[in-house]
């Protein structure tokens, strides 16, 4: 079985800290991490090859220094590693990103591809399924548990607002995972020594297979129009008062808010 | 692409069993917003199996067209089917802007539907509004939350958004109101249908991530021990919402990590945060802060954490909250 995981690399926003005058991030010194859901993804790859022997190719996109977590997934026990960089893929939204990462999919070999559910540096959840749409692959997003059958089908557990469903498909489809599937295994100690002698490679427009026209921000449909900050709010007011008053005048802000 | 030819504010109606999922009400309360600034049409997209008697529901809710596509394939959700109807109608019809709601199931079809269709998709909306040379400007929380940022998608069509539940209002029931209901007939594409449902199972969900959470309450010091926090998550239960810590009572034992708000637990923002005796040190703020609205209840009137909270009260949490878990609880029956 050949399986590919794509992985992002994030900033820990666990990490982000707030300048307590400002109320602004603090930008500086916050590490960055593979994605946590793109992790628990990998690991459902490598859960897979330990129990039915398979070949794990990982790829992600971004700056040069998105290497490091290709490592990581070498040191926890990923064969292939594929880093797509250029200048043509720049400013691109979801759309733009997904016909990069599909362009690159199309020339490689797969019978299951893996993406985590989202990144935590944007939470759109929309790559996967965009990948999948370009490459005419059946989708499963929400995925809390695959297990295979050794031949073709894969049986799934997706999770849902009120429990959880499970579907079957089989194979090539992508599968969209949340980090809470598996807990992800350590980087050997061999591992780590050997990730960083071994070849990442380094992927351009030149080595994939989509329109130019669909890369990057003119392969953008979406534009930020403006950003801006959220004002920093006044302090609100304070009462001192009997409980039972307490109590209904929380409720009156519940009801006002519309959290009751 | 000719913009002109593209009108009207369609909106996903998400049914679940037959049942409306209150998202797509409250989408179109927004869309009627929508539709009357650009003297456009609201559209319900109705889709499921023996469901066309929801179509009133939906033009009383503010829908000036109800599209009832009833067919056997849409009995259940799978992206497949759900994604062709759409795209059929689409296609047929022309919509400028076509709003999802950000659930599991909005969550998996919009992407799909934005390839499909090859069009923007903004993700998690909290604003929506239209702009003078009538675009849709779509309002979300960028990196970290604490960044806004408005998004266009200027030369495709149609405008496609998602908003989580509970983030638009919808618009009083009026039964009055008129509209029409057009019956669809989706010509499926079968041999496209690959996934499977072999069972759906509703359950008692394990409890979620804080950082997911749209209501928190949270215990300090002056809730003082496991019975404190176990009075918490009785009120917690009465609000769907889940019990988080401040790092004293992280570091003392009495709750885990994983629910440590702070610095050096995780960062939150909910829609409302409760600090139960939480005095509200610098660091216990960073984690906190940026939550939409927050109430205090502390001992201390000196405590920092009322110079954060939309709403103070000077008292003792031991005696307020069994008193609001009581009538919240009275209140839901």
């Amino acid at each position: 079985m050949k399986i590919i995981v794509c992985i992002k690399q994030v900033p820990d926003t666990t990490e982000i800290k707030l300048d307590p005058v400002t109320g602004t991030m603090i930008r500086d010194g916050v590490p960055s991490i593979m994605n946590p859901d793109d992790k628990g993804g990998l690991e459902m790859a490598l859960a897979l090859k330990d129990k039915y022997g398979a070949h794990v190719t990982v790829i992600t996109m971004g700056p040069p220094q998105a290497d490091d977590i290709l490592r990581e997934a070498f040191a926890m026990g990923a064969d292939r590693a594929i880093h797509l960089s250029d200048r043509k893929f720049a400013g691109a939204d979801t759309l733009a990103t997904s016909n990069a990462i599909a362009g690159a999919l199309r020339v490689l070999d797969y019978d299951l591809i893996i993406t985590g559910r989202q990144a935590i540096d944007g939470d759109t959840a929309q790559v996967g399924p965009q990948i999948a749409e370009h490459l005419d692959l059946p989708q499963v997003t929400y995925v809390e548990d695959l297990q295979f059958d050794g031949e073709k089908t894969f049986t799934i557990r997706k999770s849902t607002e009120e429990g959880y469903q499970m579907l079957q498909v089989e194979g090539p489809c992508i599968v969209t995972v949340l980090a809470t599937a598996n807990k992800a295994r350590y980087m050997s100690v061999r591992g780590i020594v050997e990730a960083y002698d071994r070849e990442v490679e380094v992927w351009n427009y030149n080595n994939i297979s989509v329109d130019e026209a669909k890369l990057g921000l003119n392969g953008s449909p979406t534009r930020v129009w403006k950003s801006f900050t959220k004002g920093a709010k006044a302090a609100g007011k304070v009462f001192e008062m009997e409980p039972e008053e307490a109590a209904n005048l929380i409720i009156e802000k519940l009801k006002e808010k519309f959290i009751i | 692409m000719d913009k002109s030819q593209y009108k009207d504010v369609y909106v996903f109606i998400e049914q679940r069993e037959g049942v409306i999922q209150k998202v797509a009400i409250e989408l179109l309360g927004k869309a009627r917003e929508l539709a009357d600034s650009l003297n456009e049409k609201v559209v319900a997209m109705l889709l499921g199996y023996e469901i066309s008697d929801k179509a009133q529901e939906l033009i009383a809710y503010g829908a000036d067209v109800v599209l009832c596509a009833d067919e056997r394939e849409l009995v259940q959700y799978t992206t497949e089917p759900y994604a062709q109807a759409i795209t059929q109608i689409v296609h047929e019809r022309k919509p400028s802007v076509v709003l999802i709601g950000a659930t599991t199931i909005g969550r998996d079809l919009g992407p799909r539907l934005s390839a499909r269709l090859e069009t923007g998709l903004t993700a998690d909306c909290t604003g929506l509004a239209i702009s003078d040379d009538r675009e849709l400007l779509m309002t979300r929380p960028a990196f970290g939350g604490n960044l806004m940022a408005t998004i266009i998608c200027k030369e495709h069509r149609p405008q496609m958004s998602t908003v989580r539940p509970g983030v638009m209002r919808a618009k009083p029931k009026d039964e009055n109101r008129q509209g029409t209901v057009e019956n669809v007939h989706i010509a499926f594409d079968k041999s496209k249908f690959k996934v499977k449902v072999l069972e759906t199972i509703k359950e008692q969900k394990n409890r979620i991530d804080i950082t997911e959470a749209k209501v928190l309450v949270s215990g300090g010091r002056g809730v003082g021990n496991a019975e404190g926090f176990e009075m918490l998550g009785k009120l917690a239960e009465t609000l769907n919402a889940e019990v988080s810590s401040s790092r004293a009572m992280v570091d003392a034992g009495v709750m885990p990590h994983d629910r440590q708000v702070g610095q050096t637990g995780k960062t939150v923002r909910p829609d409302l945060y409760f600090a139960m005796g939480i005095s509200g040190a610098i660091q216990h703020l960073a984690g906190m802060e940026e939550s939409e609205f927050i109430i205090a209840i502390n001992k201390d009137k000196y405590a920092p954490i009322f110079n954060t909270a939309d709403l103070g009260i000077v008292g003792d949490v031991k005696k307020i909250v069994p008193l609001l878990t009581e009538k919240l609880a009275a209140m839901r029956k």
